[in-house]
């Protein structure tokens, strides 16, 4: 399996809790094993992110902070 | 491997703009993170249910002046309109809307007086046979 993503969320711009929202509808659009990349300007997403993944059983593979912004790899799990 | 199902109930008396986002954005997070929510409006809670409840939601008492303006810095900063983050909260799943039958007698409400995101019109017992065993209660 590609450890590329295969689609991009940009959720730039948006306040708290828009990107987690967001990521959920998305990642049920990919497949199990996908990985689907995130971007968000929310400094909260830092904390959201990791939790987010854990609890739901997804698994974060990368946090990269951008200039204002983080970038999330995430793989569907389940 | 992810965590068992957890579950979050809130009451919601509070009709005013400042205290209709929290459950919201609450349940939104809740929703995304596999967390069932339930949200139970009663007293002026049961206001913003009413058809064009949400859009009609000002700030608290001298405050309702400055709704508008409020609105207005929400929206630059980023912030869902509170109508849209109702809907893209229920399309997502795992929130449950529910009225409160005391509050609607005492306000003259039918059900179809009421957004068809209401799930159910409940009583106390209801609410409380669902909140008793919920990892998280609020009041709000």
């Amino acid at each position: 399996m590609s450890e590329s993503p295969v689609k991009k969320l940009d959720c730039r711009g948006d306040q708290c809790p828009l990107p987690i929202l967001k990521t959920k509808k998305e990642i049920q659009t990919i497949g199990i094993g996908e990985i689907l990349e995130v971007w968000s300007t929310d400094p909260g997403s830092k904390e959201d992110f990791p939790r987010w993944a854990e609890r739901t059983g997804n698994q974060l593979l990368k946090v990269e902070e951008k200039n204002g912004y983080w970038v999330y790899l995430i793989k569907r799990m389940k | 491997m992810s965590k068992p199902a957890k579950k979050m109930c809130i009451i919601v008396h509070s009709g005013t703009l400042d205290k209709a986002y929290p459950p919201f954005m609450l349940a939104a997070a809740a929703g995304a993170s596999d967390i069932e929510t339930h949200l139970f409006f009663t007293f002026w809670g049961l206001n913003l249910l009413k058809k064009g409840g949400f859009e009609s939601a000002k700030l608290p008492g001298m405050m309702s002046i400055g709704t508008g303006m409020m609105k207005n810095k929400m929206k630059k900063a980023g912030f869902p309109d509170l109508k849209d983050l109702v809907k893209q909260t229920v399309e997502m799943g795992n929130t449950h809307i529910y009225a409160c039958s005391a509050t609607m007698e005492l306000m003259g409400l039918k059900k179809e007086d009421l957004i068809p995101e209401v799930e159910k019109v409940l009583g106390a017992a209801a609410f409380i046979d669902m909140a008793v065993d919920a990892d998280v209660t609020l009041f709000i």
